[in-house]
């Protein structure tokens, strides 16, 4: 009862300004989720902190507004066949069971280093994975936008396949966007991973999403559009958690959703215009900078450590503030690569209809 | 082939979600310190949030895909090549 006490007393005032702020946060996060299947969260837990919303209230609020747009944006997708509703639930329940581990993780991390070895952690954990796994989705986007082969269907990786080929009896389960039987002994680790990174950086879809494409075989469209079925299930769950101890701040979500969800259903019609690899570019491209963002902050948490020499407080301030204003950078990059795909996309398919019309002597 | 590539547009619809969605964001924002004390009770109390989640995702998640399909913002027509 003690802990809901505080709870309530950590709910802030809302003034307009933060009222607009979230909305706009919301939708940008909204669209480039409902193309990549997840992202925005790195940008609106920070953000509502830096409104003095505490750390949990924030966690928990954001997590309330990412099951219901997830699953507005999982009904759009699926609208559009892009959808695999069994992988998702398959990989979803494995996240669900990630995200308390690595809830777990952190706060054992925290109770032996503070809440600057906790950063430290959940930085270094950016870091390297964005590092490894972004710079090896935009090297792969690179590579097919070269090769001019980027109107084709996407060549299976050489991982993938030999994960198709592994023959498990007992274990084996058809899922549609692989067009394939696969063993859950694979799916299971993969969906761990999406929970544990979902628990330390709150965006499991950068393992969720490059983990169906490269190591399962699914085709781009339909691994984004997955993650958002992913995203409900370990959403719904998380939500559920933190709203048991009255952490959710029902008006922070709300306020965030009534933007994500203008964004969202936006960035599911985008994906209808682009090609394939687009989807690697947007999520390459964000994560490579969010990367950035993150390696700002490492020297900030280690001073605060002692682990090196003591950084002087105007230092520590500005590293803070141009890590922010690079994570608001990258959503922002994301959503106008978004954009300007949809815009061209568009504008083609315009130039087709009409060149069709002509054709058959309509005009 | 004589298919009209205009279909009719939700207009009613839209204006009807819109409203539903409008009255349950002035009643969040109006009745704020009573949310608070109820949402921030956790236990049993944390069936209210989820519950209001879903129950704006569904109003206003229909009003913004309508109001897209209003303004002209559809899906591409050809078909995405996905399996």
């Amino acid at each position: 009862m003690h802990d809901t006490v505080n709870a309530v007393a950590n709910f802030i005032n809302l003034d307009t300004a933060n009222i607009i702020y979230l909305f706009l946060v919301g939708f940008v996060g909204g669209l480039v989720s409902g193309f990549i299947g997840s992202g925005g969260a790195f940008v609106l837990t920070p953000a509502m902190m830096s409104m003095g919303v505490p750390g949990l209230v924030a966690v928990a609020s954001n997590m309330c507004h990412k099951f219901p747009k997830a699953l507005i944006g999982a009904i759009k997708r699926a609208k559009y066949g892009q959808v695999d509703v069994k992988l998702g639930i398959v990989l979803g329940i494995s996240a669900e069971a990630g995200v308390l581990y690595g809830a777990h993780i952190q706060e054992s991390i925290k109770k032996s280093f503070g809440e600057a070895g906790s950063n430290l952690y959940v930085s270094a954990a950016f870091v390297v994975i964005l590092a490894v796994v972004g710079g090896f989705i935009l090297i792969d986007a690179w590579k097919t936008y070269k090769s001019g082969n980027a109107h084709e269907e996407e060549k299976v990786t050489k991982l993938a396949r030999w994960v198709q080929s592994v023959n498990i009896p007992g274990t084996m389960v058809y899922f549609k966007s692989i067009d394939a039987k696969v063993s859950v002994l694979f799916t299971l680790p993969l969906g761990f991973a999406t929970g544990m990174l979902a628990a330390t950086i709150a965006v499991g879809g950068f393992i969720g999403v490059p983990s169906m494409i490269y190591v399962l075989g699914a085709p781009s469209l339909m691994a984004s559009a997955t993650e958002l079925v992913i995203a409900f299930v370990m959403g719904l769950g998380g939500s559920f958690k933190f709203a048991m101890h009255g952490l959710v701040d029902i008006r922070l979500a709300m306020i965030i959703l009534a933007g994500s969800l203008f964004g969202i259903q936006l960035g599911a019609i985008g994906t209808t215009y682009v090609k394939p690899f687009m989807i690697k570019v947007v999520m390459g491209v964000i994560m490579v900078t969010v990367l950035f963002s993150r390696a700002l902050m490492v020297p900030v948490y280690m001073s605060q450590l002692h682990l090196i020499q003591e950084l002087s407080e105007g230092t520590a301030k500005s590293l803070k503030n141009v890590s922010f204003g690079i994570m608001i950078f990258a959503l922002a990059m994301g959503a106008f690569i978004v954009l300007r795909a949809m815009w061209q996309g568009r504008k083609a398919e315009r130039l087709l209809h009409t060149s069709e019309a002509l054709g058959h002597g309509k005009v | 082939m004589a298919k009209s590539y205009q279909s009719k547009k939700p207009v009613g619809k839209m204006i009807f979600m819109g409203i539903i969605s409008i009255a349950l964001y002035v009643t969040l924002l109006s009745q704020q310190d009573m949310l608070n004390e109820y949402f921030g009770k956790g236990g049993v109390y944390a069936f209210l949030p989820i519950v209001t989640a879903f129950l704006f995702s569904y109003i206003h998640g229909t009003f913004t895909g309508d109001f897209w399909t209003v303004l002209g913002i559809e899906a591409a027509r050809k078909k995405q090549e996905v399996k």
